[in-house]
């Protein structure tokens, strides 16, 4: 791309040269770190996604070497490209940190809050972004809007009162699946997503939307409160796949697989689409090659596991044994014939979809 | 030889004087001073009959709450088992069937739910963390025992007794009432 004309953009005092045309999140993301504004509805790999959510709002204090005059309201930087010379101000404007906070509340009018039951929590854009700005509580009396229940089959659940209407997953399945079946019905405050008719989800790579919705709206049925994310091991895994690239990050308990998801980079997106077929039916470690673990960020609630490096991949050397010429050390209690959890002929993650009383009964064992 | 403490005395060897080899009156100055005991105030209590008060701060064994219409509180979050630095929290969450809303507060509930008390150190950060307010410790002690297994606790050993339908038990699992 030599031909085309680099314009300098100074973002938060810090400068970069980028190409024409790109918009100020992108450039603030080749800076990297804290200058990158946060997105909910904007997302690099889909066409068109961006300008529903506000949390990218930025001040143009400049708007370019030819017109100094800064923008008269904050814009939003997924839909504003940069011009010769713009400065823009993010974390350094007090406008833009008391906007953002003011749009996270927003966001969370018709939020349930329900995090202790939701399976994104942990790993959730709405949940770091409302901590972050302090917001995580709500000033909201009223009763919150409520949606009737669809069904989209036996793979996607949707909770549509968490939903923010970012548009994300209506792009993934318009760009990724040959045929659209679901969409954002209604308007204004009763839009809502879901299928005209009751109708399953069911095209190969409509699994995606868990993956690019932002906040807890469409989850993964086969994973539905079978466990939480930061009890779980994050390992890059791949196998070979006809459909799609089969990377994947495998959520792993001990051997058991609880979970499939893509990999996703340092802003939340997806590296490599994974289809259906890796996402929902494959849930035996014998189904995959397991490259190591994942790096997770250490601020991350999944850190709290303590999973870096080689743990959880390497069995620990049993030293007594050796001690002991081979003879086994006398076990005053194995945990499993007494405790009522974690039983090892019982494999939670091979029930579909969530388990319920019937799957603890003691008639079952 | 040098010796080790200064206040270190040598022992007398003299033969006892004849008030001291009657013995008399050093029993009855031991004496006196027993029966003057019997006058003083009692510093101790009568364990099983009498007890002492906690202090407010106190924390003794968990309860897992109800609410006021005596539904389980508990959503197995997952957050008291993370909070908990001995690890001691484990716990399985199931998805709540139609016909079961009276027995849990919310959509997914703790199937099962064991605190191991042989690993607690009852540092009540499980009662901090807990978003549903379900987790407390009460004013009680966690009994003795004689084999181990007898200290992996679960739902039975730990949800409140419905005030309702055993008000009782719920009284007997909240602690002593304290003497406000």
């Amino acid at each position: 791309m030599s031909d085309t004309t680099l314009f300098k953009v100074t973002i938060d005092n810090i400068s970069i040269d980028v190409p024409a045309g790109t918009t100020i999140l992108n450039a603030a993301r080749m800076i990297g770190g804290d200058v990158a504004p946060p997105a909910m509805c904007y997302y690099s790999k889909l066409e068109g996604s961006g300008g529903k959510c506000r949390t990218c709002l930025v001040e143009v204090s400049k708007g370019s070497e030819k017109d100094p005059r800064p923008m008269p309201k904050l814009v939003a930087s997924c839909r504003t490209t940069v011009m010769d010379g713009m400065e823009v101000k993010n974390i350094t404007s007090p406008k833009v940190v008391d906007a953002r906070a003011g749009i996270v509340e927003f966001l969370l009018l018709n939020h349930p809050l329900d995090c202790p039951i939701c399976d994104q929590a942990g790993e959730c854009h709405l949940q770091d972004l409302s901590y972050e700005h302090g917001k995580e509580g709500t000033r909201y009396e009223f009763q919150r809007r409520t949606f009737k229940k669809h069904d989209l089959g036996k793979y996607i659940q949707l909770h549509m009162t968490r939903c923010i209407l970012c548009y994300r997953c209506v792009f993934a399945a318009d760009q990724l699946t040959g045929k659209r079946e679901h969409g954002i019905l209604d308007r204004g405050d009763h839009s809502e997503i879901a299928t005209m008719i009751e109708k399953n989800l069911q095209s190969d790579f409509i699994g995606n939307v868990i993956d690019v919705c932002p906040v807890g709206a469409l989850t993964d049925k086969t994973f539905r409160f079978k466990n939480r994310v930061w009890f779980l091991k994050p390992m890059n895994a791949h196998r070979d796949c006809p459909t799609c690239s089969g990377k994947v990050t495998l959520w792993n308990r001990g051997e058991e697989v609880f979970r499939v998801t893509a990999r996703k980079d340092q802003w939340g997106e997806v590296e490599e689409w994974i289809c259906n077929e890796c996402r929902f039916e494959k849930k035996l470690s014998s189904d995959w090659t397991i490259e190591g673990p994942r790096l997770i960020d250490r601020h991350s609630v999944i850190s709290q596991g303590h999973y870096a490096g080689t743990v959880g991949t390497n069995m620990p050397t049993e030293t007594i044994e050796a001690v002991l010429h081979g003879r086994k050390p006398k076990l005053l209690m194995d945990i499993h014939e007494v405790s009522e959890v974690n039983r090892p002929k019982i494999e939670l993650s091979k029930i579909n979809g969530p388990a319920h009383s019937n799957n603890f009964n003691p008639d079952n064992d | 030889m040098e010796a080790l403490t200064s206040r270190s005395v040598q022992v007398s060897r003299k033969p006892m004087s004849l008030a001291e080899r009657l013995f008399l009156p050093a029993i009855l100055k031991g004496m006196g001073i027993t029966f003057s005991h019997i006058f003083k105030k009692q510093p101790t209590i009568r364990y099983p009959e009498q007890r002492r008060e906690f202090s407010p701060v106190f924390r003794g064994l968990h309860v897992l709450n109800r609410d006021e219409e005596g539904r389980e509180r508990c959503t197995a979050c997952g957050l008291c088992a993370v909070a908990c630095p001995a690890e001691a929290i484990t716990m399985e969450a199931a998805e709540r069937l139609p016909g079961e809303e009276h027995l849990y507060r919310e959509e997914k509930y703790a199937a099962k739910y064991e605190i191991n008390m042989l690993r607690c150190i009852f540092c009540g950060l499980c009662e901090e963390a807990c978003p549903k307010d379900a987790i407390y410790l009460s004013e009680t002690f966690a009994p003795a025992n004689y084999n181990r297994k007898g200290f992996i606790y679960g739902k039975d050993d730990m949800v409140i007794p419905n005030l309702k339908t055993d008000p009782e038990g719920f009284a007997k699992a909240k602690g002593s009432p304290r003497n406000n």
